[in-house]
């Protein structure tokens, strides 16, 4: 199914005799498989209102992010959370969506800033329930409190809870420059007390990662440009306790850095499990050891561990539980099925979960068994 | 603004729910005399006030626990209240209802600086939250004017912005994790030190949802780095579509101010009275205020003096020093204090699209002149958040035709693609005004939330929702 209008996502809602799986551009296949009809969202695409002066755009859920990234360059703008692209990763090919990203939450290195994550930008959704009801929430304006947030709750519900058809995101302007400072050969618990004294540094820090195979830390800052040369140089001063720091400032080879570590390149191709752990900087470094991964790289100045392990290994059973969480990204369908794709649940959590999912798709049509 | 009849079979029983309170919770937590619960009876929106049945105060997450399972148990309504300084009636007890007031919950339980994070009991109050770390060269970025009474309780109940939202977000860009009680006793963690949660984002879903659907205990808090330092300027312009071109200007310039600040005639006359702060007598003035490195300051206002020369300004005063920068601050930071000297006020808080500023300006000063009312504005303008001041005389009978005026501009709001409140909460205040913004099926799916966590509707069940709208859930729970 491809509906072309809300009206008929609202139909093929309400119509539908059984389980539907609901699909952006298809490249992010991270849960478990859905056995349902297709429910395409393509053909509900298009910008619907851009507003350059007021950082805020409206578009489309099934509009690709292909789309809508030029027409904010040429305002100079973008998405401030850089959505991070799965495909190299998962080996998956289609055109990434908007509303995939909303409906996965998908935030990039940017995290760590004042930019925040997608559900940070999110100020307005539209979707189509369950029950087939379009439902508003939020809108279009930066500060909004007008009743309950549903619409951080449809940001990371992977369309569980309704079908996106709509949504309001605010922009921010493209930094002027961007600098990497690079320390080199620390192990990952000095990395991680680096990017922490970076991060808690005036300096604005706007990307913090380490890999732990090449044992390269980088810091990102942005911005107009001599405000990035003023930083980047402070930075490297107060980092020098960890070693001399290399400076980059190559407009494209900076751009090609974050990118790679957005998209979590290095282990495309690569044989193993990709796990994704979120959790605190400071137990980082600790708890990846006890994982004894194949390989290790951190973002989000700790705060975000990507691990790729053995095929099969149960890796929340080697790290125990903690402050945090992990989720199975790419594994084969038979250890998702083992190893349950997103974190187990608390039961009072869990219940509020159901009941939210039993209110939204009374009949448990759409993603059934994917994330709920 | 009506309340729904307190329940006659929670009032008769008084006594005895004041006792099974005692019970389970230390005695000096439990306030029964009418003397006494007078101090809970109204939050700032002071127009509208009513004793409670009885108040608790418990000191940690079991008391909490404890007074909300007996309560349901007893069918007894519960207000969560923070602070109290509510704008929009939020903690507006009810005669049948128990406030919970977080008051004595201010502990700080952690502060991790490699984690940048701090979690505190929910009492604890805005700026105290700060204090915590300031001395170590951090601070908690949410910073509502009234920071210094406000409780960080009432900042996630109703997602409060402040002054400073335009780079660093409000409570919810800032809220990490909650310990929350359930309105049947059941304690509830929600996220925590990391920077998302699994599955679905309740904690999204908890910020901002007024007290209606937990009552938050304790909270994890993302704080920050403070910056090098801060500078505003100020620039007065001849009219407030000019002002607005400039705002709209210093944003597309690709430039990121910390604060954006307006202030109209009627309010830069009313604060120049009171506070004496040297602004200029114009139809608009903006402060607008960035951060960094003097350097950094130096490249950044640069930028911004340029873009406000174009537009050719009655008045550019760029801050040199500490003094000068608080002088510049020091009357918009006494503005509500000034039009308090001067008259009652109702203080509004919709949200409109920027480009709309003139309009919207222009067509609230006609508004008010029907009406035969003063208005002056003063608002953060980077994002449109508004806050028109309408003027009233309280002993004059003015209250009636000041709300009705209040109720035309926020539709005007929501008219052009704004919203009916940005950062003060929807209360009982806009409560009947919701059906303008939203659909049936719109509230419906809201309401649906709260039967979830809250089956009963005992927990602050007659704010948000126009009384019609719930009628029937609070009925059916009776």
């Amino acid at each position: 199914m491809r509906p072309t209008s809300e009206a008929e996502l609202c139909e093929a809602i309400r119509d539908a005799g059984g389980p539907l799986r609901v699909r952006g551009g298809g490249t992010r296949d991270i849960g478990l498989p859905v056995a349902g009809e297709v429910l395409e969202t393509g053909g509900l695409s298009g910008i619907v209102d851009y507003e350059p002066g007021a950082l805020t755009l409206v578009v489309r859920a099934g509009t690709p992010m292909a789309e809508i990234e030029p027409v904010l360059a040429a305002e100079g703008q973008a998405l401030s959370f850089e959505p991070m692209d799965h495909r190299a990763l998962l080996g998956t090919d289609g055109a990434p969506t908007i509303g995939g990203v909303v409906a996965g939450n998908v935030s990039g290195p940017r995290r760590v800033s004042h930019a925040g994550a997608c559900r940070d930008s999110l100020l307005g959704v539209r979707f189509v329930d369950g029950r087939g009801r379009v439902i508003r929430n939020g809108g279009r304006v930066m500060k909004n409190v007008t009743g309950y947030d549903l619409t951080k709750l449809m940001a990371g519900a992977r369309g569980s809870l309704g079908v996106l058809t709509e949504v309001s995101l605010k922009v921010l302007p493209r930094p002027e420059a961007a600098a990497t400072v690079v320390l080199s050969g620390l192990d990952d618990a000095r990395a991680v007390a680096a990017m922490s004294a970076a991060l808690g540094s005036p300096f604005e820090v706007s990307g913090a990662a380490h890999d732990a195979e090449a044992r390269l830390t980088r810091l990102r800052v942005e911005g107009l440009a001599g405000s990035v040369a003023y930083r980047a140089r402070r930075l490297a001063e107060l980092l020098s306790p960890f070693g001399q720091a290399e400076l980059i400032e190559e407009a494209a080879t900076v751009a090609g850095t974050w990118t790679a570590i957005r998209d979590v390149t290095d282990f495309a191709g690569r044989d193993g499990d990709v796990w994704r752990l979120a959790l605190r900087p400071s137990r980082a470094a600790a708890l990846a050891a006890r994982a004894e991964p194949r390989a290790a790289r951190y973002d989000w100045g700790g705060g975000l561990v990507w691990l790729l392990m053995d095929p099969g290994t149960d890796l929340r059973a080697r790290t125990g539980s903690f402050d945090g969480h992990a989720t199975l990204v790419r594994a084969s369908q038979a250890t998702r099925a083992a190893l349950a794709v997103f974190p187990p649940q608390p039961a009072s959590v869990a219940a509020l979960t159901a009941g939210l999912k039993a209110t939204f798709d009374p009949r448990g049509i759409l993603n059934p068994g994917e994330m709920i | 603004m009506q309340m729904p009849d307190p329940d006659s079979r929670v009032l008769s029983r008084k006594a005895q729910i004041v006792e099974r309170l005692r019970a389970v919770l230390p005695d000096a937590a439990v306030i029964s005399d009418p003397v006494e619960t007078r101090a809970y009876e109204c939050d700032a929106l002071a127009a509208y006030r009513c004793p409670p049945l009885a108040v608790v105060l418990p000191s940690t997450t079991q008391e909490v626990a404890a007074a909300l399972a007996l309560c349901h148990a007893e069918g007894v309504p519960v207000v969560p209240r923070g602070a109290g300084t509510s704008l929009a009636g939020g903690a507006l007890p009810t005669a049948d209802c128990v406030i919970l007031g977080t008051a004595r919950m201010t502990e700080v339980l952690e502060v991790s600086y490699p984690d940048r994070i701090i979690r505190v009991q929910s009492g604890r109050t805005n700026l105290s939250v700060t204090g915590a770390v300031e001395g170590d060269g951090f601070f908690y970025a949410p910073d509502p004017s009234s920071q210094l009474a406000c409780a960080i309780a009432g900042n996630i109940a109703m997602n409060s912005g402040g002054a400073h939202c335009l780079k660093y977000g409000v409570t919810t860009n800032n809220l990490l994790g909650v310990t929350m009680v359930l309105m049947d006793g059941t304690i509830v963690e929600l996220g925590g030190a990391a920077m998302d949660a699994g599955g679905l984002d309740l904690l999204g879903l908890i910020c901002g949802s007024e007290g209606q659907l937990g009552v938050v205990t304790e909270a994890t808090l993302r704080i920050l780095p403070k910056p090098e330092g801060a500078r505003p300027v100020l620039m007065g312009y001849d009219s407030s579509e000019v002002a607005g071109q400039v705002v709209s200007d210093i944003i597309r310039a690709g430039l990121l101010p910390v604060a954006i600040e307006f202030m109209d005639r009627p309010c830069i006359e009313a604060t120049e009275a009171f506070a004496k702060a040297g602004y200029p007598m114009c139809e608009a003035l903006l402060i607008v205020e960035v951060e960094g490195s003097p350097a950094e300051i130096d490249e950044q206002l640069g930028l911004i003096t340029q873009i406000a020369r174009r537009h050719d300004p009655v008045e550019l005063r760029e801050a040199t020093d500490a003094d000068e920068a608080a002088r510049i601050w020091l009357g918009r930071k006494s503005a509500f204090g000034a039009m308090g000297q001067i008259n009652d006020y109702i203080c509004l808080d919709g949200t409109i699209p920027v480009s709309q500023l003139p309009f919207v300006l222009r067509r609230i000063a006609e508004m008010a002149a029907d009406y035969g009312l003063g208005v002056a504005n003063v608002f953060h303008a980077g994002d449109g958040n508004m806050h028109p001041l309408i003027l009233y005389d309280a002993n004059g009978g003015e209250l009636d035709k000041a709300e009705a005026l209040g109720a035309d501009i926020l539709r005007l709001c929501v008219e052009v693609g704004g919203c009916l409140t940005g950062e003060h909460g929807v209360g009982i205040e806009k409560r009947d005004l919701m059906e303008v913004q939203f659909g049936p099926d719109d509230l419906e799916a809201q309401m649906a939330v709260k039967d979830v966590f809250d089956p009963a509707w005992l927990l602050n069940p007659a704010k948000v929702f126009p009384l019609a709208a719930s009628a029937g859930r609070r009925m059916a729970a009776e």
